[in-house]
């Protein structure tokens, strides 16, 4: 049974032409609906790929409930745990005791030790001026076997620099070690800062492959020693915006050259970044540039034919160039009606540009403005939806499901970008279940 | 320590218990928080989020808002909301941060009211509860703000009529997904009662529009199936005279809650909780377990949850099969709705602790890992415990009224 809400609801502020939308940001910033949508990761899925890590929360109920579901969900509640805090620890103002009890207390009925402890303190932590020092010092003396990092879930400073997911990215690596890089790692690149590794025949690991390099990422790693690796490495790369500070911070303490090279789809973007890579390395191997765009154009052309005039809508989560991948398939012969976006990011400026001038009534839609909750999420035509969040606004079940960009890189991405096109235009996929799951590519026991 | 959880979850807070009580009511509830309660609210606490719209928003809080005390932001943005989508009415929740600033809700809420014309209120939460305060207290602002007078026959001769149809005429208090998952499910009690020569005027809240909770002043008795219905039952009490009862109808305790319904509509019932009189019995049944050695509780059975919904369960079981039960409730509002023998437990050891010697157990599935071993443990999925987990099971399982 589908209730919607009766009433007519002018789409305005939610919706606009892209020839009169704002950048970076369209809409305005008021009361926020959330979808039913959640392939996004969270700190939580995030956090779990540190093999052997424990992950420990300390805050109030409410906010401790979605990350605790989120590892019960992934079918990782035994490496996640939390210390509840109530009204009297905020009064009392002894925040800081509650906190290295509680864990203290956590960490002594673990059956098994862990050898890290993620440790995420709040907005209340900030707010009351908690000792952070003190807590991680204390814990250190207690538990001096294990490495506590220092997380943190404060989403109230979301808007003023950086989110708790960058930051969580940024501190994920704090337990890599400086040292000399090792022979073996002098012939090794380690790629952060993702959730997801990159896909097998990505640009950059036939790159890298064919001369000699192996590749390691943060995403696959079996242990914790073999995290702790990461830092053995001629080489630091990211490839995921989100991930980029973290990245880049983690390079600099361990005196390892980093190099950012977002995934994109623009094809002199992403030559020019093979090539600073190739000339920083001083790769011999090269790829057959030209080549591949003709494999790309063929691609590209192959789907275009399944999909035809079919209307397309993408959506901000599918891939953090949502701007760049639009100009790619207008620029094909596509036809992109919409896109579903709150923000746009610096990076995207010259695509929003462009397709200002070649795409003028491109429609962006907002996610969270509150008319999005009771605006028509059905389109007269059944539309090819790029994303999750794009497939449960219009209502479509031919969706390429995928989030954050997953492994796409370079003239590969691009190609698989277009196989997976063609796959959704011919499958219908169970939207209602399949976007509801926390996690895309987690376990999910729902 | 009664704070630290090594394995198990919290139940749902009290934010997502204003959200889910007044999700059918056609208002707009607006949580003033940065960015999470959203989220947690409709993933892990409100199945009905996917197919049936309602107006539950966040305020994206923001860490300078909070520091300067910009009320006017939240003021602006709630009544910009309020004039697009026109909702019967507002109800603003609250959320750590704003508690800890002070922030002035029930000021917020008259000038949003004067300004908009519409209903607004402010329920009192902070996140640091449980749902059954939060769904409790709006269910209680809607007691106290929409519910008329009883209605006026204008026939004269129908009246005899219509006050004996009255007679029969009740109210289900605390009926909220968390505790009866989805509607069909929660009709089972409505079938259940009407078997007894019930008539369901109205349940609190689903299934219902705000119109209907209106008219709950008809009803000649209010029935709390869960302690969510307690405080708006002690309004409609205050307002209307309307007495209640507290139980929810299960297996053969419906016959003695239909009885207490009698009873307190002809005056002749004073005590409210009806299960915990009909548990008497059970410590007579525990104690006859006393003489038996055994390391295991006297109690045969323990059930695990919220206390009236357990309570009638526990009963229901007692009268069937004469099986000695406790019920072991780790919520936080238990006062008058627990029976000898049954307890309060606050944290994940104390209640590990409690478990020690229990033979049988029938709780959610996410308290098995601290469950002995040894133990039987029959799965009762709880969404305000394990969210939606176990969603597609309960799909399958018989609602509340036809659990045994």
């Amino acid at each position: 049974m589908l209730k919607r809400l009766g009433g007519t609801v002018d789409p305005k502020g939610a919706a606009t032409a892209i020839k009169d939308a704002e950048f970076p940001v369209p809409f305005a910033s008021e009361l926020e609906f959330n979808s039913p949508v959640h392939g996004t990761w969270n700190i939580v899925h995030t956090g779990m790929q540190v093999p052997d890590a424990h992950q420990i929360y300390v805050c109030a109920d409410n906010c401790m409930r979605g990350v605790v579901l989120t590892a019960a969900e992934m079918n990782e509640a035994e490496r996640f745990s939390f210390v509840i805090l109530k009204e009297e620890h905020l009064l009392n103002g002894n925040l800081e005791d509650i906190t290295i009890e509680g864990v203290s207390d956590v960490i002594e009925r673990l059956e098994q030790k862990p050898k890290a402890v993620f440790l995420f303190t709040v907005c209340l932590h900030h707010f009351l001026g908690s000792d952070l020092e003190r807590i991680y010092d204390e814990l250190g003396k207690r538990f001096p076997e294990i490495c506590f990092v220092r997380c943190f879930m404060d989403p109230i400073m979301r808007k003023s620099g950086l989110t708790p997911d960058q930051k969580l990215r940024l501190s994920m690596y704090d337990p890599l070690k400086k040292g000399t890089v090792t022979e073996e790692g002098q012939r090794r690149i380690s790629i952060l800062g993702s959730d997801f590794a990159l896909d097998e025949t990505s640009d950059l690991k036939r790159l890298l492959r064919c001369n000699d390099y192996q590749i390691k990422e943060s995403p696959v790693c079996e242990s914790w020693e073999d995290y702790l690796s990461l830092s053995d490495c001629r080489m630091m790369l990211n490839c995921y915006p989100s991930g980029k500070a973290g990245t880049e911070w983690a390079a600099e303490r361990l005196g390892r050259p980093f190099m950012y090279l977002p995934s994109c789809f623009d094809y002199d973007e992403i030559i020019g970044q093979l090539e600073v890579l190739s000339e920083s390395l001083e790769l011999l191997g090269v790829l057959d540039y030209e080549g591949e765009k003709e494999s790309c154009e063929a691609a590209l052309h192959e789907a275009l034919l399944e999909v035809g005039d079919w209307p397309i809508a993408i959506d901000g989560t599918f891939h953090p160039r949502p701007m760049g991948l639009a100009r790619l398939l207008i620029s094909h012969g596509f036809y992109v009606e919409r896109i579903y976006l709150d923000a746009i990011s610096p990076e995207e400026e010259n695509d929003f540009k462009w397709l200002q001038q070649h795409a003028p009534e491109l429609m962006l839609l907002a996610t969270v403005q509150v008319k999005m909750r009771v605006l028509p999420r059905q389109t007269e035509r059944e539309m090819l939806a790029l994303g999750q969040k794009a497939a449960w606004f219009t209502g479509s079940r031919h969706f390429v499901n995928m989030v954050q960009g997953a492994g796409l890189y370079g003239f590969d991405g691009i190609r698989r970008l277009a196989h997976l096109m063609v796959e959704a235009a011919r499958e219908e996929k169970e939207t209602p279940d399949l976007v509801i799951r926390k996690g895309w590519g987690c376990e999910s026991c729902i | 320590m009664r704070q630290a959880y090594r394995i198990i979850p919290i139940y749902t807070a009290d934010v997502s218990g204003v959200c889910s009580a007044l999700y059918e009511l056609g208002g707009m509830t607006v949580m003033h928080d940065p960015s999470g309660c959203n989220s947690t609210y409709n993933t892990h606490d409100e199945i009905r989020w996917y197919e049936e719209d309602s107006l539950i928003f966040i305020s994206g809080l923001t860490e300078i808002d909070a520091i300067m005390g910009n009320d006017e932001k939240f003021i602006h943005d709630i009544e910009e909301a309020a004039r697009d989508l026109k909702p019967r009415f507002i109800a603003l929740a609250s959320s750590p941060i704003p508690y800890m600033n002070g922030t002035d809700f029930p000021a917020i809420a008259e000038v949003t009211e004067q300004d908009t014309g519409i209903p607004t209120f402010a329920v009192p939460t902070n996140g640091m509860h449980d749902y059954v305060r939060g769904a409790g207290m709006a269910l209680e602002a809607i007691a106290e703000h929409f519910v008329l007078p009883k209605s006026h026959a204008e026939d004269v001769s129908n009246k005899n009529t219509e006050e004996k149809g009255r007679n029969r005429l009740v109210n289900l208090l605390g009926v909220t997904p968390l505790d009866f998952g989805p509607l069909d499910h929660a009709e089972t009690m409505k079938r259940s009662l009407e078997q007894y020569g019930w008539q369901i005027n109205s349940m609190w809240a689903m299934g219902d529009s705000l119109d209907q909770l209106s008219k709950s002043a008809d009803a000649a008795v209010n029935v709390v199936v869960s302690s969510v219905g307690l405080r708006a039952a002690k309004v409609l009490q205050r307002k209307f005279g309307t007495p209640y009862v507290v139980g929810a109808p299960v297996g053969r305790f419906t016959e003695k809650l239909s009885e207490a319904m009698e009873a307190a509509v002809s005056g002749e019932r004073e005590d409210n909780v009806v299960y915990t009189a009909c548990r008497m019995s059970a410590k007579n049944l525990q104690d006859a377990n006393d003489t038996k050695e055994s390391p295991r509780h006297r109690a045969e059975i323990t059930l695990i949850g919220e206390p009236v919904t357990m309570g009638s369960l526990a009963a229901a079981i007692e009268l069937q099969y004469s099986r000695s039960v406790r019920v072991l409730c780790p919520l936080e509002e238990t006062d008058g709705l627990m029976t000898p023998g049954d307890e309060a437990v606050c944290g994940e050891e104390m209640m590990e602790e409690k478990l020690k010697d229990a033979g049988i157990i029938a709780a959610d599935p996410l308290y098995r890992p601290i469950c002995p071993k040894d133990a039987q443990f029959f799965e009762l999925p709880h969404i305000a415990f394990s969210g939606r987990i176990y969603l597609k099971k309960i799909k399958q399982m018989p609602g509340f009224a036809d659990l045994i």
